[in-house]
C-alpha cells in the first residue's frame, strides 16, 4: 500500500519525520519520541505523550498483514485497554479498499469487526444486560459480556482521537457461527461494530512478532 | 511500502519471584495469564499485576500433574507449552470425583486445554460461538453445528489444587456449575462464572495419542478405567451393520416365503382311511394303491389324521417309486392323551402328524405302511393318510428367523452394554441399575 505523504510532515516535538500508512489517519504517535500527534489541516499538533505501557504479549504489531472477508489488511495502529482480568488490544487495520476494521486480540481469541450503522437500532447502553438479544443485518446477537475498560495507551494511526479518553464500556455480543458484535459505549452516540471470531489460521497473518524459544 | 518498525523479540518467559515465599517463578503467557500459582508454596497471585499481588496464600502444592508443566507438545501441527494445571473435584452422593485439567499456551494461537480422568483424555477448545438453546426437560439436548448433544451431568465443580498459569482469575476452592452434554467423541461443556457462561468443546483422545503429542514415555499415562462420558463406543458401528444385514436376510426370507406360497401346488394326490386292529398275531405291512407324482422334483407331505384319545400308534412309512424301486423311509408316532388332575384338565401330544419328504422326483409311487403299538385296551385304531404333492413348509421360515435373530442379538449386545456403562455414570442412569450400584448417582 502506498500512501502519498504530506510534504515535510515532521514531529512538532522532536523533528523526526512522521510517515503515514493511512491517508485518513486523525491521530498517530511519533515512533521516536512517543508524542501523540493529532492532524490539524496539514500540520500535526502534539497533544500528549504516550508513556510506556505494559507489554501485552500480543503477536500482532504495526505492519502485521492479514486477510479478512477476502480482503487483505494491514495493521496501522492500536488502542490498548485494561480491565479487571487483564489487558487486550484493539488493532486498527486498513483493508485494501481503504476502510477501517478492528482486530481484537483479547486472550488471543481473534475477532475482526468493522463499524456498522445500527440499522436495527442501538440499545440503551446503560441498561443492557447479559443475555439480551438484538438483531442487526438479520443476525441475532446475544449479550455475552459487559466490560468496563480503561485506556492504557495508543500507538500508531487511528481514525479518531483517543488522547482524552479514560474509560470505556464495551458490550460484547455473540451470534451464530462465530458472529461477534461489540458496542463501544464510551462515546455519544455509542458505536456498533459487527464481525466475527476467526481462527489464527483463517487470518493468514504475515509479519507477526517473534517469540524467543518458539 | 509499509515501513513499520518491528518490535523486538518477545522473551520466552519473564523471571519473577513469588510474592509470598520468594521462590523463582517464570511467566510464559505474558500479558494473557491472569493468575499464577507458585510451585513452591501454592500461593495464587494476580499475574496481571506487575507486583504479583497475592490473591490467596497457599499451604503447599498437592498436585503432581502427569504432564509436567513446561512440557512442549504438538497438536494439529502447532506447538503448545503446558503452563498450568488444576485439579477439579465434583461430589456426587458424598463421593468425590477428581480430574486434572491442563492449560496449554502458544503465543500466536492462545490457549488449548486438556483434561484427564482415570486415563480418559479430552483435548478441549474454548468455543467462540454459542450453541443453540437447549430443548427438553427430562434429559435436555442442545445443538451445535448440526450435531445433537445429550445432557450427561450437571455438577458443582470446584478447584481443589492448582499449579502454574491460568488465563482466568483462579482461586483454590472456587466453584462453578459445570454442565456436560455428549455426542461421542465430543463433549460440549458449559461453565458458569456467576452470570457469565463459557462453552467449550472437548474431543475424546486415547492416552497413546496424548503421550505421542507431548513426548511422554509410554507408561507415563495410565490405561483408561471404565467408560467415559464421551468415549466412542468401539462397537458403535456394529449394530447398524448387523441390523442392515438382518433386514436384508429378512427380505430374502420374505421373498422366499412368497415364492414358496405362490409356486407351491399343494395338490392332494392320495387319501385313504385305515383301521389297525391290535392283538392279531400278524401285523403285516401293507402297500397302498399307486399314485402319480407330477412336475418338478419337490416336497411331499404325508398327513396322518386320527381321532385318538388316550391312544398311540407307531407308523413306519416308505415311499417307493414303482419303476425304479427307489425308497424313501420315514416313521412317525401319533400320540394323544388327555385327562384332568388337581391342576385342571390337560392334554399331551397331537392327533395329527405330518411327515415331510424333500425333493421327490416325478413318477409313479406307492406307500408301504407298517402300523404297530398302541394301547392294548383299544382294539381298533382308525387313521387316515393323505399325501400332498409340492407342499409348502412354513416351519422352515420360523427356524430361519430365529437362526438369524439370535446372532443379531449377540452382535448388538456389546454396543448396548457399553452405552449402559456410559450412562450409568450420568444424571440419567436407569433407576434399576443405580439401585444395585453404589457408584451411580440418583
Amino acid at each position: 500500500m502506498t500512501v502519498s505523504q504530506p510534504h515535510g510532515v515532521i514531529c512538532p516535538n522532536c523533528g523526526a519525520p512522521v510517515r503515514f500508512l493511512w491517508a485518513q489517519a486523525v491521530q498517530t504517535t511519533c515512533a521516536y519520541c512517543r508524542s501523540v500527534l493529532v492532524r490539524r489541516d496539514l500540520d500535526l499538533a502534539r497533544v500528549g505523550e504516550q508513556a510506556d505501557f505494559p507489554a501485552t504479549g500480543s503477536p500482532i504489531q504495526i505492519g502485521t498483514e492479514g486477510r479478512w472477508r477476502a480482503r487483505s489488511f494491514v495493521v496501522v495502529g492500536r488502542l490498548t485497554y485494561g480491565w479487571a482480568r487483564g489487558r487486550w488490544n484493539e488493532w486498527h487495520c486498513i483493508l485494501n479498499d481503504g476502510r477501517s476494521a478492528w482486530l481484537s486480540d483479547a486472550q488471543l481469541e481473534y475477532a475482526m469487526t468493522a463499524e456498522t450503522d445500527a440499522a436495527g437500532g442501538m440499545p440503551d447502553v446503560a441498561r443492557v444486560q447479559v443475555g439480551d438479544r438484538y438483531i442487526w443485518d438479520d443476525v441475532t446477537y446475544q449479550v455475552a459480556t459487559i466490560t468496563t475498560a480503561f485506556y492504557l495507551g495508543t500507538e500508531g494511526e487511528l481514525p479518531f482521537t483517543s488522547y482524552d479518553n479514560t474509560t470505556a464500556r464495551f458490550i460484547d455480543l455473540t451470534g451464530p457461527d462465530g458472529r461477534f458484535a461489540t458496542i463501544d459505549g464510551s462515546g455519544h452516540p455509542p458505536l456498533l461494530y459487527l464481525g466475527e471470531y476467526l481462527d489464527f489460521d483463517e487470518l493468514a497473518f504475515r509479519n507477526l512478532r517473534e517469540f524467543e524459544g518458539w | 511500502m509499509v515501513t513499520a518498525t518491528p518490535m523486538p523479540r518477545v522473551p520466552r518467559a519473564a523471571a519473577l519471584n513469588c510474592s509470598a515465599c520468594g521462590a523463582a517463578i517464570e511467566l510464559h503467557a505474558m500479558g494473557w495469564a491472569v493468575s499464577i500459582v507458585c510451585a513452591a508454596c501454592g500461593a495464587t497471585m494476580d499475574a496481571t499485576d506487575a507486583n504479583l499481588r497475592i490473591l490467596q496464600h497457599g499451604d503447599g502444592v498437592r498436585l503432581t500433574p502427569r504432564i509436567p508443566l513446561g512440557t512442549r507438545g504438538t497438536w494439529k501441527g502447532a506447538a503448545w507449552d503446558v503452563i498450568g494445571s488444576q485439579q477439579v473435584t465434583i461430589t456426587v452422593e458424598d463421593v468425590d470425583y477428581s480430574w486434572i485439567e491442563y492449560v496449554c499456551f502458544n503465543p500466536w494461537r492462545g490457549f488449548l486445554y486438556l483434561s484427564e480422568y482415570q486415563g480418559h483424555w479430552n483435548v478441549i477448545e474454548k468455543l467462540r460461538r454459542q450453541p443453540d438453546r437447549e430443548r427438553g426437560s427430562e434429559q435436555p439436548i442442545i445443538e451445535l453445528g448440526g450435531v445433537t448433544y445429550k445432557h450427561f451431568q450437571t455438577a458443582r465443580a470446584r478447584t481443589t489444587a492448582a499449579l502454574g498459569e491460568f488465563p482466568w482469575e483462579l482461586r483454590v476452592g472456587d466453584e462453578v456449575i459445570a454442565r456436560d452434554f455428549v455426542s461421542p467423541p465430543y463433549l460440549l461443556s458449559s461453565e458458569g462464572y456467576a452470570e457469565e457462561v463459557t462453552w467449550s468443546l472437548g474431543r475424546y483422545t486415547p492416552p497413546d495419542v496424548i503421550a505421542k503429542a507431548f513426548n511422554l514415555s509410554k507408561d507415563a499415562l495410565v490405561k483408561p478405567i471404565g467408560v467415559f462420558a464421551n468415549q466412542p463406543n468401539p462397537y458403535g458401528g456394529l449394530p447398524k451393520k448387523v441390523f442392515r444385514l438382518f433386514g436384508l436376510a429378512m427380505l430374502v426370507l420374505l421373498l422366499m416365503f412368497l415364492a414358496n406360497v405362490v409356486l407351491s401346488g399343494n395338490r392332494t394326490v392320495f387319501r385313504h382311511a385305515y383301521a389297525f386292529t391290535r392283538g392279531t398275531e400278524d401285523q403285516p405291512a401293507f402297500v397302498t394303491e399307486p399314485f402319480e407324482l407330477e412336475g418338478r422334483p419337490s416336497a411331499v407331505s404325508i398327513d396322518i389324521e386320527t381321532e385318538f384319545n388316550n391312544d398311540w400308534l407307531y407308523l413306519s412309512l416308505a415311499l417307493i417309486n414303482e419303476t425304479t424301486g427307489e425308497t424313501r423311509e420315514a416313521s412317525r408316532q401319533v400320540s394323544y392323551y388327555s385327562g384332568s388332575d388337581s391342576d385342571g384338565s390337560w392334554t399331551e401330544g397331537s392327533r395329527n402328524e405330518t411327515v415331510r419328504l424333500a425333493t421327490v422326483p416325478a413318477g409313479r409311487y406307492f406307500l408301504r405302511v407298517q402300523p404297530e403299538g398302541g394301547e392294548p385296551a383299544k382294539r381298533v385304531a382308525n387313521y387316515t393318510m393323505q399325501l400332498r404333492r409340492d407342499a409348502p413348509f412354513y416351519g422352515l421360515y420360523a427356524v430361519a428367523f430365529f437362526a438369524l435373530l439370535i446372532p443379531t442379538i449377540f452382535a448388538v449386545l456389546p454396543s448396548v452394554t457399553f452405552e449402559q456403562r456410559r450412562w450409568a455414570e450420568s444424571d440419567h442412569a436407569p433407576s434399576s441399575s443405580s439401585s444395585s450400584d453404589d457408584d451411580d448417582d440418583e
